[in-house]
């Protein structure tokens, strides 16, 4: 047995009978990583991989496990700093190309949602399109008012912006890359748009929205790994976890292998928008629901030992969701069954004794090709992993909001 | 030689089967089934594509109407722009027909234009206005 300090965490060797048991610390495989040594793989890969090799031998030989996801987060923005014009003014309301962002903070920063829906095209257009456009490099139409104070005068303002102009413009998003998630269909006799898409009556389809077995949070299901401080990719960029994300249930029930049942662990990300990608990027519209904007994320893992390996070794059969019924309006609504990603991927299930098709919301073409541009850049040297600052939080409950009389 | 394509809505009670088999035998048509919706005792709705010579095509459309049954040809068609498409496969949802699929190895979206019925379905369901009509 040898012991070396390796900073945060003392990396130690066993070297048993059996051969090699040990621990790799993740200043280790960055080491690797840096000069270019690192062994890197998909999480559709790995699988393969330990059923070829067995996990010890797969441990030792792989350093980092990719995952991604590319699919539509409503909760996702950007803050933005114009500068100041001359006369400077305090803007108070924001518009960009007609689209409000939020104003209530200093004088020239402001916040553009995804979701927030044009004053002039309705739906049509939205936040997450403004996001795009400036991603695009496109100019963007400001309008801002104020009301005007002794140190910023200026009452309106009417110009244009792209984000080689302004000076900060960062992906803030609060909700990312869920961990698992409902699946949906309608039982009723309408026809419902959603954020689930378009649901045919009597249960006329099931849609799901996840990459499954190559999810990052699935593939690191008790956030052994990504925490607060980890190297992400976001849009196209480098970015960080910031935070946990909102709604972040880690207490949801849980099957034997650790994996959330449903939605749980959630995270809040940060990425540079100036560097990012409109391939990674893009706004999209759900009939009758509004917009949202698909975000492309990608986290490599490392494989500090054969507990992680195992983990990231998850298989679409081993992964369920519940399906929800959508035509009951309500907060808790009936689950019709649990299902697996296996299932729902063979493109239809039984639901009451009727065989009904599954379609898909995230695009999981678009997650294989980030979890391989991911393990191209981890495996040249340009993407370190992090070890995390802090660890997301491994238990709390969601609140609901209850409507109770004012005081 | 020409292909058409058509919608047949059938009054109450009448027998489908005789009506494609006339339109082979006696028009020397190739007849394609996109699409059957038949309720019993209720009217149906079949969608079909049709191919022969222009002339044979004339006669076996009069024919239909002959038979009391009206026909809508299909002047629309649908455009899938691939290149903007991210492959969600939303619009695999809605499509009655199974023109649109989910390719089960590369998980990317086909657009079989044969089986498309132009019922417009996916224009709006797709969430990147990937799909559009044309006249
Ligand atoms: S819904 Fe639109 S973007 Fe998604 S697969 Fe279909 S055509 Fe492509
Ligand atoms: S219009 Fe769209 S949804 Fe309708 S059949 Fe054609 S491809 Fe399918």
């Amino acid at each position: 047995m040898e012991s070396r300090d390796t900073g945060a965490y003392p990396l130690i060797l066993y070297r048993g009978r059996d051969g090699w048991m040990g621990y790799k610390s993740f200043d280790e495989i960055n080491e690797k990583i840096k000069g270019g040594k690192a062994v890197v793989v998909t999480a559709e890969e790995i699988i393969g991989i330990v059923e070829e090799k067995g996990v010890k031998q797969a441990a030792k030989e792989v350093d980092v496990v990719t995952t991604a996801t590319f699919g539509p987060m409503c909760s996702s923005g950007a803050f933005i700093n114009f500068g100041h014009s001359d006369p400077p003014i305090r803007m108070g309301k924001v518009w960009l190309n007609d689209v409000p962002a939020y104003a209530g903070v200093a004088a020239v920063d402001a916040y553009i949602g995804a979701t927030e829906p044009s004053e002039t095209r309705g739906l049509e257009y939205g936040g997450a399109h403004v996001i795009e456009d400036l991603i695009a490099g496109k100019d963007i139409k400001l309008y801002a008012e104020s009301y005007g104070t002794d140190c910023y005068p200026r009452k309106e303002i009417s110009t244009c912006i792209n984000k080689n102009n302004v000076n900060q413009a960062y992906m803030f998003n609060p909700r990312n890359a869920y961990q698992n998630y409902a699946a949906a269909t309608n039982s009723s006799d309408k026809i419902l748009y959603t954020y689930m898409g378009t649901l045919l009556p009597q249960c006329g389809n099931v849609t799901y929205s996840t990459a499954g077995e190559l999810s990052p949070l699935l593939n690191d299901p008790e956030y052994r790994t990504i925490g607060i401080g980890t190297r992400v990719f976001i849009g196209g960029t480098q970015g960080y976890v910031a935070w946990q994300g909102t709604q972040h249930n880690p207490g949801q029930a849980r099957g034997e292998n650790g994996v959330p049942l449903a939605a749980a662990g959630t995270l809040a990300l940060i990425g540079d928008l100036k560097q990012m990608d409109t391939r990674f990027i893009r706004a999209a519209v759900y009939e009758k629901y509004g917009v949202s904007l698909f975000v492309g994320v990608g986290i490599p893992i490392p494989i500090l030992d054969e507990e992680m390996l195992m983990k990231t070794t998850i298989k679409n059969s081993e992964i369920f969701t519940k399906i929800f019924d959508y035509s009951v309006q309500s907060r808790t609504r009936p689950v019709l069954r649990s299902v697996s990603y296996e299932e729902l991927r063979s493109g239809s299930i039984e639901l009451n004794g009727k065989t009904v098709p599954t379609a898909p919301l995230s695009s999981l073409k678009k997650a294989r090709e980030i979890a391989e541009l991911l393990k191209k850049q981890v495996g040249n040297g340009e993407f370190l992993i992090s070890q995390p600052v802090e660890s997301l939080p491994a238990a709390n409950k969601v609140n609901p909001l209850d409507v109770r009389e004012g005081s | 030689m020409k292909t058409i394509k058509l919608s047949l809505h059938f009054p109450a009670n009448h027998v489908t089967k005789p009506l494609t088999y006339d339109l082979v035998k006696k028009f020397d048509l190739q007849i394609n089934i996109l699409h059957a919706d038949i309720q019993l005792n209720k009217t149906g709705k079949l969608i079909l594509d049709i191919t022969g010579t222009e002339w044979n095509i004339e006669s076996g459309l009069k024919y239909i109407e002959d038979q009391g049954i009206k026909y809508k040809l299909f002047t629309k068609s649908i455009i899938w722009q691939e290149d903007s498409c991210v492959h969600c496969g939303a619009c695999t949802a809605v499509c009655p027909s199974g023109a649109l699929q989910m390719d089960k190895m590369d998980w990317s979206l086909t657009f079989d234009k044969e089986k498309c019925m132009v019922c417009e379905l996916c224009v709006k369901a797709c969430p990147l206005n990937v799909m559009c009509v044309t006249i």
